[in-house]
């Protein structure tokens, strides 16, 4: 600032490549991946058999006991990353749908992708026999969920159209959808059968309990080609914060760039719903949290999907370790995400 | 990489494609940008119906009408936002609608009405967002645009706000930050929707002021406006419509007349000289404290 008078915006270069410098973002980013692969670690070392945060590095890096590595590698290791995996599924999402629809409100719970996907499976729980049987059988629970929040999403997305996509219009057909699913799970809940219904509602609260190393492994492929499509696109998204018009006099082809990551925000969703179940909040609070700590106008992606994985893991952490009863981690990222957003808030209100 | 532009800001290729234009338009002045033919209309209802419309080069085009007359429509439609169900927009030679929407906006700069920024974003982050048509991926900031928003932030006057949050700006200090963010794509030829709308007189001024600094340092000025003594003031060339026609255009001395007031806008209104300029003004006849018949 003493200097005579800098660039207004500071860029650096490597190579071929260049970038405008923030460094507040970089520092925020890296400090949460820290804390993000802390809590994992943490999140591995705590059970019946504690092990050392230490051992617990040193196993993932390769260096561990025999004893260790069964224990890491086998029994905790597919929770810790569905739980990482979800949560920055869940915070890219979210900041996705929140920067199209340029409103807050606009999380996949509220899109109808959430309730689309625990609609189908509670149906395939409830129903027995006939299709619902046929189907669990040939593609299992946690695709046919993937198909019921991805039809859902794309009818919001289609009934919202007309010449283009509006945000609020987005929202409240999102709204009406998800009561829509809500409605039929709720009667198909009050329908079923006494012990269907205890296995619908474990699935329905969203919970990382009895994750298998191969539903771990289809979600963290799946995000990742995902998320591999959302950093293409993400340079080309940049104007659009600024309304759909300044984006195309700046010479953004603005519906095909939002068509293409509106699907990739519903499927990295479905994703994590059909891994996780219906994970409350996460999608909601993450990009809101994460703009906030790293003071940006529009919810940074990196640093929502990191922010929405360490508040899972965090909050899966919690429920196991510090709470008594063994609560689904759905009730506690609502009970972490919601107070920390509104603080959040709240203090920005005195400034 | 191959979106990088090879070709200068003003020069070589415009004056390739303005003989082109020429001798296409057979004799029609060297139009950069012109509408032929274009018919334009929302969900079935046709608001321009078979409009042509050569953009002057090098003056300040203003584009003015009663509500609803299809103003913005056309604005619109030579920006490429609207698509016209018939006819074409040619800009430097080339109809608009084939080319890459990376070049248009290489070539034409687009301010729409009432633009709104995210809360917090900064007058700088804004202004650079201009550049996007220059960058790609890999070169998302270079030393060329930061140079380019570090003068397009001067020329607006708005280098002291560059670390303000847009929205802690005056409604006219804010326009001047759009304005400056337009520049920054670093075209010619500018095309502006109603800069002035919600902003007071004296921040109006100030605004079509900026406009004209930009129009004397070589840009195009392609704007609508609402207020007919600030279009006459502040034009070299009236486009004046009515019902998606064309009623007049010319300079603004040739086209404003009492007669062409009434028959546009339906305003019976008085044409008398500007004491403080060189261009006529308007003085409405309403039907209160009129103390002529």
């Amino acid at each position: 600032m003493t200097e005579t008078k800098p660039s207004p915006v500071p860029g650096v270069r490597i190579g071929q490549m260049s970038f405008v410098w923030r460094p507040w973002l970089v520092l925020v980013t890296l400090l949460l991946a820290a804390a993000g692969f802390l809590v994992f670690c943490l999140s591995i070392s705590v059970g019946d058999f504690p092990i050392g945060l230490s051992r617990v590095i040193a196993t993932l890096f390769g260096r561990g006991e025999q004893v260790d590595e069964f224990v890491v590698m086998d029994l905790r290791m597919p929770r810790a990353l569905a739980g990482l995996v979800v949560g920055v599924a869940l915070g890219v999402s979210g900041a996705i749908t929140q920067s199209v629809a340029r409103n807050p409100l606009a999380s996949p719970d509220v899109l109808g992708i959430t309730g689309g996907a625990g609609m189908v499976a509670v149906f395939l729980v409830t129903v027995s026999g006939g299709i619902a049987a046929a189907v669990v059988s040939s593609v299992g629970l946690t695709v046919a969920a993937l198909a019921g929040g991805l039809g859902a999403g794309l009818l919001v997305y289609f009934l919202a159209w007309r010449r283009g996509i509006d945000g609020f219009r987005l929202i409240l057909i999102g709204i009406s959808v998800s009561a829509m699913t809500e409605a039929v799970t709720t009667w198909l809940l009050v329908s079923a059968d006494i012990r269907d219904v205890a296995r619908a509602q474990a699935w329905l609260v969203g919970s990382l309990d009895n994750r298998s190393w191969d539903e771990v492994r289809v979600a963290l492929w799946c995000s990742l080609a995902l998320m591999a499509v959302v950093a293409c696109v993400a340079f080309q998204f940049k104007p659009m914060h600024l309304g759909d018009e300044v984006a195309a006099g700046l010479g953004v082809r603005y519906t095909r760039v939002r068509a293409l990551l509106l699907l990739c925000a519903v499927l990295l969703a479905a994703v994590a719903v059909s891994a996780a179940g219906p994970v409350p909040f996460v999608a909601l609070v993450a990009p809101q949290v994460a703009m906030r700590l790293a003071r940006c106008p529009t919810p940074p992606m990196v640093a929502s999907g990191l922010t929405g994985a360490l508040l899972l893991t965090g909050s899966d952490l919690v429920a196991r370790s510090v709470l008594p009863i063994g609560l689904p981690v759905g009730v506690v990222t609502a009970a972490i995400g919601g107070p920390f957003l509104v603080y959040l808030l709240v203090r920005a209100n005195l400034r | 990489m191959k979106d990088e532009s090879d070709y200068p800001e003003n020069g070589g290729p415009v004056a390739v494609h303005q003989t082109t234009t020429e001798v296409e338009s057979e004799g029609r002045d060297a139009a950069r940008l012109a509408a032929r033919g274009i018919t334009v209309g929302y969900g079935g209802r046709t608001v321009i119906d078979e409009l042509d419309v050569a953009i002057p080069p090098g003056v300040i085009t203003t584009i003015i009408g009663p509500n609803g007359c299809g103003k913005s429509t056309l604005l619109r439609t030579l920006t490429r936002l609207l698509k016209p169900v018939k006819g074409a927009v040619v800009l430097d030679g080339e109809d608009i609608a084939g080319l890459r929407t990376r070049d248009v906006a290489k070539k034409l700069g687009l301010l729409p009405q009432a633009p709104v920024a995210p809360e917090g974003l900064t007058v700088a982050d804004l202004v650079a967002r201009g550049r996007h048509p220059h960058q790609s991926w890999l070169r998302q900031w270079s030393s060329d645009d930061a140079d380019v928003v570090a003068s397009a932030l001067a020329m607006t006057g708005v280098s002291e706000l560059a670390d303000r949050p847009v929205d802690s700006l005056s409604g006219g200090q804010r326009q001047r930050v759009w304005i400056s963010m337009t520049l920054a794509q670093g075209t010619d030829l500018l095309l502006l929707d109603e800069p002035t709308t919600y902003l007071d007189l004296a921040h109006a001024i100030d605004v079509l002021d900026l406009v004209d600094d930009l129009h004397e340092s070589g840009c195009t000025v392609v704007m609508v406006l609402h207020d007919l003594n600030l279009a006459t003031r502040y034009s070299d060339n009236l486009i004046v419509m009515r019902e998606g026609a064309i009623l007049a255009q010319g300079h603004p001395r040739d086209v404003i007349t009492a007669g062409l007031l009434e028959e546009a806008f339906g305003l019976r209104a008085m044409v008398i000289d500007d004491p403080v300029g060189d261009r006529p003004l308007i003085v409405p006849i309403g039907r209160t404290h009129v103390s002529l018949n």
